[in-house]
């Protein structure tokens, strides 16, 4: 097995359940099965982007492949080493190598402090590093991420929505990490910047050998970054395999839909992309339907899909779908 | 002429000074047409709506120039007299569902109110309406949803929920702020829908306002490209589409991801970011980011013009 192929992250069967309520509450205490038996590879170099609704789980999914959640079911593995169940010190090593950056960089950096300061504290933490060295080490991950060396002095709000995604990824890079789960982190900005922190982030992989796992909605920008794609439905992985052939030949009905939904521009209106338009909305995750989870809105359901759960099976070297009845 | 709008500009009184928030913007409506209104944050697309609306109530704004709405001037009429135009004629859906519905009724009593403000109709007979209504907007069992409150509905069945109340009295005018924006892209290729299927049947003139070029290019009839509260560029959606000509346009366009064919390595990036209002660059807003900006963007501000297609900017003015 050469380093290529050698899994960084790996989730066997992995589930995360909340239980809401109270047994006082109407309904009692009952269970959401946010992320449900989900079984991901993800190796070094790659970028494995995570797509699908909202409330799909992909959210609580990527705080648990970064323990920011704890794991109900099924195990997660980092470099083939089992981190399920460890304790939050025997963590600490490994979070200097396991970062994220999440969707808000303003509710996710600290107001009241210069932003040269919150980029130099995982460094004051994990390193063992003297001030100076330090200082020069921020002056180093500012120059990195397309900041200014003056900027150190400056607090959040001074900085526009791209500047402060620069911030949180400086801070997230700042360990030099060999994964990073990206939780939507362009969304929240201006179209004219999102390219600019896209492209940051390819450079930023090719220099320090990042492996990403990069969550997104928007699918074009999803597209974009990524290597491998993971459709996730109501909790669990539909379809994997890599971007281009998801996009280009998506297998799962799901995914068809998906991507045939994102309007794009057409400077020569043809009308020749086919929509498919889902009828009703995501089921509650609280009470998902028989069977397969997509079969109440999906246009091909039969039978079986009413009453049999279809298994993730690959029917191709590298491709990946839960369906009975797949277009491949 | 639905809705016609000359050289509106508003301003707003702030502790650093005065901030031009639209300056000089004209454009025109007709009957059944969707005009698509793009932008970036801070471009002025909802101020200039807002100011159509009558709905920017500041009294540190200051609103100058004229909105003719089927030739009767809106700028300074007496707000009795815009609230009986306003959710009647004139009727808007917002970006967040959530914030347009109040979540201590029900839907059928805010759409049945909503209609008998405007209209001298029992309570029984706008009740009738409102499962109309919510049949019209794809409601999968309109008499059940009308006792539901605006939390046991899913974000896509409240935006429809709202479009619903936007149509009940008919409206000749449709403004819709980034309506989709909020929802997933499935719920929002069938809002997309509605709206093109409203204004077929209703003939309604709409007004769509939003930052993706992409559901622009599907619905729109006509484009307004919006930035630092001018407008750049106007034409139809083909003619903007296939000939993109204003440089922030063009680069605006570049910098989207494609969904099919070959990937680009690095996507072209337009750089900086959006100026701040109050502290415009001088000259043409997009120069200090525009990559074939020469000496006189740096003075002056290019108009638009009157042609169909235009665009505010010296290098196409010259070409």
């Amino acid at each position: 097995m050469t380093d290529k192929d050698r899994p960084i992250l790996e989730t066997r069967s992995l589930g995360k359940r909340f239980s809401i309520g109270t047994r006082f509450s109407a309904e009692g205490r009952r269970t959401v099965h946010a992320v449900d038996n989900v079984s991901l590879t993800v190796r070094r170099g790659e970028t494995v982007g995570l797509v699908g609704e909202s409330g799909c789980g992909k959210s609580t999914l990527a705080r648990c492949l970064v323990r920011l959640y704890e794991i109900s079911d099924g195990e997660l593995l980092f470099e083939g080493d089992d981190i399920t169940s460890k304790s939050l010190s025997e963590l600490r090593p490994l979070r200097r190598r396991l970062q994220m950056v999440f969707q808000d960089p303003s509710a996710s950096l600290n107001p009241r402090r210069r932003v040269g300061d919150l980029v130099a504290e995982p460094l004051r933490i994990h390193g063992k590093l003297s001030s100076r060295e330090i200082a020069s080490r921020v002056a180093e991950l500012f120059d990195l991420v397309g900041l200014l060396p003056d900027h150190v002095m400056r607090y959040p709000h001074e900085f526009s929505g791209g500047q402060r995604q620069r911030v949180g990824i400086a801070r997230a890079i700042a360990l030099n990490p060999d994964l990073v789960v990206l939780d939507e982190p362009v969304s929240a900005l201006d179209v004219s910047v999102q390219a600019q922190i896209v492209n940051l982030l390819a450079d930023l992989q090719e220099k320090l050998d990042l492996t990403y796992v990069f969550i997104a909605h928007d699918l074009s920008v999803v597209r974009q970054v990524s290597t491998r794609i993971a459709v996730m439905y109501l909790g669990s992985i539909v379809e994997d395999g890599p971007a281009e052939e998801v996009f280009s030949t998506p297998a799962h009905p799901y995914s068809q839909a998906l991507i045939s939904a994102v309007p794009v521009v057409e400077t020569t209106p043809s009308g020749t992309r086919r929509r498919i338009i889902l009828t009703g909305d995501v089921p509650s995750p609280l009470d998902p339907p028989s069977g397969c989870r997509f079969h109440p809105r999906c246009p091909i359901a039969a039978e079986r899909c009413r009453t049999e759960r279809p298994e993730v099976r690959e029917f191709r070297p590298g491709r990946k779908v839960a369906c009975h009845f797949p277009t491949v | 002429m639905i809705l016609s709008v000359r050289d509106l500009k508003v301003s707003f009184r702030t502790d650093d000074g005065l901030v031009r928030a639209i300056d000089g913007v004209s454009f025109d409506l007709a009957e059944s047409e969707i005009l698509g209104v793009v932008g970036e944050s801070g471009s002025g697309k909802t101020v200039s709506l807002l100011a159509v609306m009558g709905l920017i109530t500041d009294p540190n704004a200051v609103i100058e120039g004229s909105i003719r709405y089927k030739g009767r001037e809106l700028v300074g009429l007496p707000p009795r007299e815009l609230r009986r135009l306003r959710g009647n004629e004139i009727a808007m859906i917002f970006q967040d569902p959530m914030t347009a519905l109040t979540p201590v009724y029900t839907i059928g009593w805010q759409i049945a109110e909503q209609i008998r403000a405007h209209r001298n109709i029992s309570k029984s007979k706008a009740m009738e309406r409102v499962e109309e209504l919510l049949a019209e907007v794809n409601f999968p069992n309109p008499h059940e949803a009308m006792s539901r409150y605006p939390h046991q509905l899913s974000g896509g069945m409240r935006q429809r929920a709202v479009i619903a109340m936007a149509l009940s009295c008919n409206p000749a005018l449709l403004v819709a702020d980034e309506p989709t924006t909020a929802l997933d892209v499935t719920v929002q290729a069938g809002i997309l829908d509605l709206v093109r299927k409203l204004r077929a049947t209703h003939k309604s003139a709409v007004v769509f306002i939003t930052h993706d070029m992409g559901v622009v290019s599907e619905l729109a009839d006509r484009v307004m490209v919006m930035y630092a509260g001018r407008i750049v560029e106007r034409g139809s959606r083909t003619a903007l589409f296939s000939d993109p000509r204003h440089p922030y346009t063009r680069a605006l366009l570049g910098s989207i991801p494609p969904l099919t064919g070959a990937k680009p390595r690095r996507l072209p990036a337009i750089p900086g970011s959006p100026p701040s209002l109050l502290r415009l660059p001088q000259g043409c807003a997009f120069g200090p980011r525009c990559p074939v900006r020469y000496e006189p963007c740096l003075t002056g501000k290019p108009d638009l013009g009157a042609a169909t297609h235009a665009a505010a900017c010296y290098r196409v003015a010259q070409a």
